[in-house]
């Protein structure tokens, strides 16, 4: 049977580092995917796996066993992202305008298939791109508290607490992000009904 | 009729409008004015539900294990304690260290012809660098972890300052070996830190935040990360940066 994360955590914080790869090996790609909604970039989302498990081996000894191991890094991999979200667009306010779409990477471009789904069909080049575009415009604070909410299914009050605000700050996020979202998508999805 | 605001549908849509659910429901099937906005928000959040993601493999996990290894292998946190084959290590290089300081001390006062003299002695400086080097690691993770941690409230620094004991209790005869063996700058940033680890050991183990700024202060103005730094691959034979007493800095030097 299967250890639970509770038990391999206790065996890496007494210094089993084959239980912590274990974690390693059980969260990345979930991390990975949530890195990648955040970053809308693969590389980016790379490092933010690679930080977030190097942080949470650095904290390890002051991870509280009965916390989820699950939550916790979901919270330092959301954290990371957050901060490299933040730092790009901090860059960017001092540099000439990107192009479009120059940061948030084709995300169907990097899809293995060759054989396009009816999801792939229906996404059209320029929806997508839109999409993204859309995605772009939300602040760091607002994309990350409507990826906890929209894809990773976290209620307001887990999203408040990645965010360390109150669950009402949380909730404003969201709204404000869909808002944006629903008004950059909506003209091209009524054309598209 | 008051019609329902965004904020109540984009709630609604997340599940999450709490005991309005049956009121909300009830008006959007009698008002058809906020039930095609809902519509239009579906299809919006449902649009943004299709951007894919790349997938990654089942390797993935041992893939980013592979790089993080290599970053974790070098400065291990006093949350995970050093492992046994370690130990095992240090207190293999201590023993020879021990016996190489009787061997040398027999044979100071003898007229030793100077070839087995001089093998003596560059056994035991390699022995003392291999102890250094994992001695100066172990105390850089302490000061690193130190300096680099970032809490929004008290710090629980008693780890650290277990950690910081064992390292000055160990040091004293690292040091009369580097003075011994007359490497004084072994001996000078061995002193220097002795007495920053000590300074960690006096120090509250719940430290606040302006504490904790205060150590990293003094950290710094010591300059001792540095001192390490520049110590370290000349101390350690397997890096193949092993230099003379003049070396500054050498390349490759990890944190």
């Amino acid at each position: 049977m299967e250890a639970t994360d509770a038990a391999v955590v206790s065996r890496a914080r007494a210094g089993d580092s084959d239980a912590f790869r274990l974690l390693v090996e059980r969260h990345s790609r979930s991390l990975f995917r949530l890195a990648f909604r955040m970053t809308g970039n693969q590389q980016d989302a790379e490092d933010v796996v690679q930080e977030s498990f190097l942080r949470a081996y650095r904290q390890l000894g002051n991870f509280d066993e009965r916390a989820s191991f699950g939550t916790w890094i979901y919270r330092i991999a959301a954290n990371c992202s957050l901060d490299l979200v933040r730092a790009r667009k901090r860059r960017n306010d001092h540099t000439a305008a990107p192009a479009d779409g120059e940061h948030m990477e084709d995300p169907l471009a990097q899809l293995a298939s060759d054989n396009p789904t009816p999801e792939r069909m229906a996404l059209s080049g320029e929806v997508r791109q839109r999409v993204a575009e859309a995605m772009e415009e939300l602040s760091p604070t607002e994309r990350t508290a409507f990826v906890l909410r929209h894809f990773e299914g976290m209620r307001m009050e887990e999203v408040s607490r990645v965010l360390d605000c109150q669950p009402g700050a949380a909730k404003h996020s969201v709204f404000r992000a869909v808002q944006k979202l629903r008004r950059a998508l909506d003209p091209l999805v009524s054309v598209a009904r | 009729m008051n019609h329902l605001s965004e904020e109540q549908l984009i709630l609604h849509y997340y599940g999450e409008e709490g005991g309005d659910a049956l009121t909300v429901e009830q008006h959007l099937d009698e008002c058809s004015e906020c039930r095609a906005f809902y519509g239009s928000l579906q299809r919006v959040l449902n649009v943004v539900d299709t951007l894919p993601v790349p997938e990654r493999s089942a390797e993935y996990g041992a893939q980013v294990w592979q790089r993080l290894e290599r970053q974790i292998r070098p400065s291990r946190h006093w949350g995970l304690r050093m492992p046994v084959w370690r130990w095992a290590a240090a207190g293999a290089a201590f023993a020879g260290l021990m016996v190489t300081a009787f061997v040398a001390g027999h044979f100071y006062h003898q007229p030793t012809p100077l070839p087995i003299t001089a093998t003596d002695k560059q056994s035991g400086e390699k022995i003392l660098l291999v102890a250094v080097a994992d001695y100066l690691e172990r105390s850089q993770t302490v000061l690193i972890e130190l300096k680099d941690a970032n809490p929004k409230g008290p710090l629980d620094i008693s780890d650290a300052q277990a950690l910081a004991g064992d390292l000055v209790s160990e040091s004293k005869l690292y040091r009369q070996t580097a003075a011994h063996t007359g490497d004084t700058t072994v001996a000078n940033v061995l002193d220097d830190l002795d007495r920053v680890l000590s300074d960690i050991t006096h120090a509250p183990s719940q430290l606040t935040p302006e504490q904790l700024a205060e150590m990293r202060q003094k950290l710094e103005s010591d300059g001792i990360l540095m001192k390490i730094r520049v110590l370290d691959p000349k101390l350690d034979p397997k890096s193949g940066n092993h230099e003379g007493p003049e070396a500054k800095t050498a390349p490759g030097q990890k944190l």
